[in-house]
């Protein structure tokens, strides 16, 4: 059995997809680095074209490789240690995404418990405070920055309370699907999944009011550190919604299509999973950002 | 017939079919045989062929940095002020640095770790093959980024491979939009290519392979896989903090906005220092595969090398600060790094002590691959010495920012990290083309880098003790006869690696006479069972480790 299962290992013939996929990631670094200097630097250029081009690449790559994926695991090319390979690779891309989030993490807590409270003259930094910046009171959040610029504090009571129980009940709902998938309840998994995608979308729909009133009140990208670190986790955190619903949407369909069977459903995991861990990002946000 | 059987990878092998499988594992009817021509390496999923890409990428990009150091070494042969702009000296220091460090080190480490992994723990190819096309693939497009940015209006990024805040935010060129770019595909490149040589290790070894003995070399890459996704992701958020400071406005790293530029040094160094032993651990692993083949002597203290890999890697999390002494911070904090830091010369200590205690009255035969082994124990020995004063806070106040520095990492990652894949490549290489390499190249290469690398690093402890500031174009009159002999060195040492690529040029053409499968008297490992070459698949069916 085990030997059997060690023949079957599948390694894939040649793939065009990955050399789509690394022209596709280049035009959209080169796109996303000239856009970005074109259009803070009031430039001419190609920026936006080649972004929009790369990410349409990309589009397709992923569109490709996963019906190669999807054709493989369907006709039975998959064996249990390959499934095996896939969910470790899952949770180890979602460790690297942790990573990523602790640094920005990384970033609050230092500039509350560090930087401003030194700029404000604490530890052994009482002439910083009287050379530079004699006026400046360390506070947080940080609503008078040193240079003078002024922004107001988001609360989190209201939307943000409202947004955490959306993102709390749609990890419920998706536990549900996943659990209905399990024990093979087709309707219940629909069902389970749709209100998910749905709260999610309301939650990115919420997200995005609750930007624009933040611009209304003066608290913006650029209104000191509390801003950049306010709209930077929260942002990024936006963008993995963002992706976490796309991901769902897609097993929704693939659902609907009959792809996955109680015991083989590595990919609607792997989204589980993903949306779980953006979940918990948020609790940790709504904590560290909104209420302390 | 019962053999040791793994359970965590799959708990129930029939003891007899194993039997079955282990008389046929080295068969060879391919159900696909190498194809030809330029969509072979496009398309590949084969573990060689992108191991062979990586590692020649990594040696372009070598030669490609190695020519940027000797536009430096040129510069400061003489003093003054009279080859090149100090704003494109400052570009060659930065991208020569990220070049090797991103271009060179790590790919060539990746790519052994393609090639030699999966034969060594029995496996049919990596987990994930065609995201390890991805992964290779993309890294050319992030250099080719890089690289056209020095061509860009400005100038490239001159602000040091380190992109201190505010050089690379306020007073940087706008292509730094461009060099953020680059640094996050490598990252990505990074993330995906460890995220594959973990699950291949974790998952993909033969019945049989038991964690503890998997050769050091597999050993070492896991833990350094685990390494990179841990801290290429802080890279890439490190790198978005400069772009959204220099272009949007926000300050993390301005104390006018509540930031400080300090964070940036503490968020990189967070990446920065288990960065540096990404690029050394594997080299470690080299080492101890090296060692015991051409002492004919079973490794000394198999287990203790796996345990002080470990906690190598787990105290370069708490190390960072070293980088930091003469930013102002808190004396306790300097204490504290001080201290943990001299901590990493006890793993450390121990690996040098076994290798010399696997040589200890081993059959030792001095060939190529050995030599190199050699070099590597003393001059790597050095650079950590030199590492342990750096390591004194009230003398680092003293050497921070010197030549001294620069000394110190040249030895650990030229005469370290590159020294010791210069021995992988003679150690595999003729398994990799079943001929043996020209073995009069390979001592001119070995004698000629030997003597040059250390005509060009040491003196440099010499000018750093004195005074001589890295990253400067110029110099004072009493630093004039040092710099001469420096930059004779490393022109010496640019020159000496040419053989290197005539050498691997024969190769590749399969020049030479025949090896053998075990190729080397002493070798041990599944990687010496298959034959030389390396047949295009391997280990279809797994062998049976006992």
């Amino acid at each position: 059995m085990a030997e059997e299962e060690y023949q079957k290992y599948y390694v894939p013939a040649q793939s065009v997809w990955p050399i789509v996929g690394a022209v596709a990631l280049f035009l959209i670094a080169v796109g996303a680095g000239n856009f970005i200097i074109e259009s803070t630097r009031d430039k001419d250029g190609y920026g936006a074209y080649t972004l929009i081009a790369g990410l349409g690449l990309l589009l397709v790559m992923i569109v490709g490789w996963f019906k190669n994926q999807i054709d493989e695991s369907m006709s039975g090319l998959y064996s249990a240690q390959l499934g095996r390979s896939y969910r470790q690779g899952m949770a180890w891309f979602i460790f690297s995404e942790v990573m990523f989030f602790a640094a920005f993490f990384g970033a609050l807590f230092y500039a509350r418990t560090i930087s401003v409270p030194w700029l404000g003259g604490a530890s052994n930094n009482a002439m910083t405070n009287e050379v530079l910046w004699p006026t400046f009171e360390a506070v947080w959040p940080l609503l008078t920055t040193p240079g003078g610029d002024t922004s107001t504090q988001m609360g989190w009571f209201g939307l943000p309370l409202a947004n955490t129980i959306i993102l709390l009940i749609s990890s419920v709902t998706l536990h549900y699907a996943h659990t209905s998938l399990e024990t093979d309840k087709r309707n219940s998994v629909k069902i389970c999944l749709g209100l998910t995608i749905l709260l999610g979308v309301i939650f990115l729909g919420l997200q995005g009011y609750e930007y624009i009133h933040a611009y209304d009140i003066g608290l913006t990208l650029d209104s000191g550190v509390y801003g950049n670190t306010f709209f930077l986790l929260t942002g990024f955190h936006g963008l993995h919604v963002t992706l976490g619903t796309v991901i769902l949407m897609v097993l929704f369909f693939r659902v609907v299509w009959g792809h996955f069977t109680p015991k083989e459903h590595f990919a609607f995991q792997a989204g589980a999973w993903y949306w779980h861990f953006v979940d918990v990002v948020w609790v940790m946000l709504f904590f560290f950002v909104y209420i302390l | 017939m019962v053999s040791t059987t793994d359970t965590t990878h799959s708990g129930d092998h029939d003891a007899d079919t194993q039997d079955h499988v282990a008389s046929d594992h080295i068969d060879d009817h391919h159900h696909h045989e190498a194809p030809y021509g330029i969509s072979r390496w496009l398309l590949t999923t084969n573990h060689k062929d992108i191991g062979t890409l990586y590692l020649w990428f990594a040696f372009i990009m070598f030669l490609v940095g190695g020519a940027m150091a000797m536009v430096i070494r040129a510069e400061l042969f003489q003093p003054g002020l009279q080859i090149v702009e100090p704003n494109f000296f400052n570009q060659m220091t930065t991208v020569h640095g990220l070049i090797m460090v991103f271009g060179a080190v790590m790919p060539a480490f990746t790519g052994l770790a393609n090639w030699m992994i999966p034969l060594m723990i029995g496996a049919p190819d990596m987990a994930l093959p065609r995201m390890n096309n991805w992964s290779f693939w993309i890294l050319p497009f992030a250099f080719l980024i890089l690289l056209s940015s020095l061509f860009m209006e400005g100038g490239g990024p001159a602000f040091g491979w380190t992109f201190y805040a505010p050089l690379s935010t306020t007073y940087s060129s706008d292509s730094t939009a461009l060099f953020v770019f680059s640094v996050h595909i490598m990252g990505i490149s990074s993330i995906m290519g460890a995220i594959n040589v973990i699950v291949t290790i974790f998952n993909m070894r033969a019945p049989g392979m038991t964690y503890m003995k998997m050769p050091l070399f597999v050993w070492t890459w896991l833990i350094t896989a685990f390494l990179l996704i841990a801290v290429m992701p802080v890279l890439a958020a490190a790198v978005t903090m400069v772009l959204t400071d220099k272009f949007f406005g926000t300050s993390f790293f301005d104390a006018a906005g509540g930031g400080d530029p300090v964070l940036f040094q503490h968020i990189f160094w967070f990446f920065g220092h288990p960065e540096v032993y990404i690029m050394i651990l594997p080299a470690f692993g080299i080492i101890s595969q090296i060692v015991p083949t051409f002492s004919r002597k079973k490794l000394f203290g198999y287990a203790s090398m796996v345990y002080a890999t470990g906690a190598i890697a787990l105290l370069s999390f708490i190390v960072w600060g070293h980088h930091m002494f003469t930013t102002g911070m808190p004396v306790e904090y300097e204490i504290f790094f001080m201290f943990a830091t001299m901590l990493v010369s006890v793993p450390t200590g121990v690996k040098v002590f076994n290798w010399v205690a696997t040589m200890w009255r081993g059959s030792i035969s001095f060939e190529i691959p050995m030599m190199f082994a050699i070099a590597f124990i003393v001059l790597f020995t050095i650079g950590g010495l030199s590492g342990l004063m750096l390591a004194i806070v009230p003398a680092d106040f003293q050497y921070h920012d010197t030549y001294f520095v620069v000394a110190h990492f040249h030895y650990v990652l030229v005469t370290g990290a590159i020294f010791s894949i210069m021995a992988a490549v003679y150690y595999w290489l003729p398994k990799w083309t079943g001929k043996m390499f020209d073995i009069t190249l390979a001592k001119w290469h070995f004698w000629c880098s030997l003597v040059s690398v250390n005509v060009l690093f040491f003196p440099m402890h010499f000018v750093g003790l004195a005074g001589m500031p890295r990253r400067i174009p110029d110099y004072a009159l009493q630093f004039a006869d040092f710099n001469k002999w420096i930059s004779v060195g490393g022109f010496a040492f640019g020159l000496s690696q040419l053989i290197f690529l005539a050498l691997i040029i024969k190769a590749c053409r399969h020049q030479g006479e025949s090896v053998s499968s075990q190729v080397w008297d002493g070798a041990e490992g599944l990687e010496w069972e298959i034959p030389s070459p390396a047949p295009y698949h391997t280990f279809e069916t797994p062998p049976i480790v006992r």
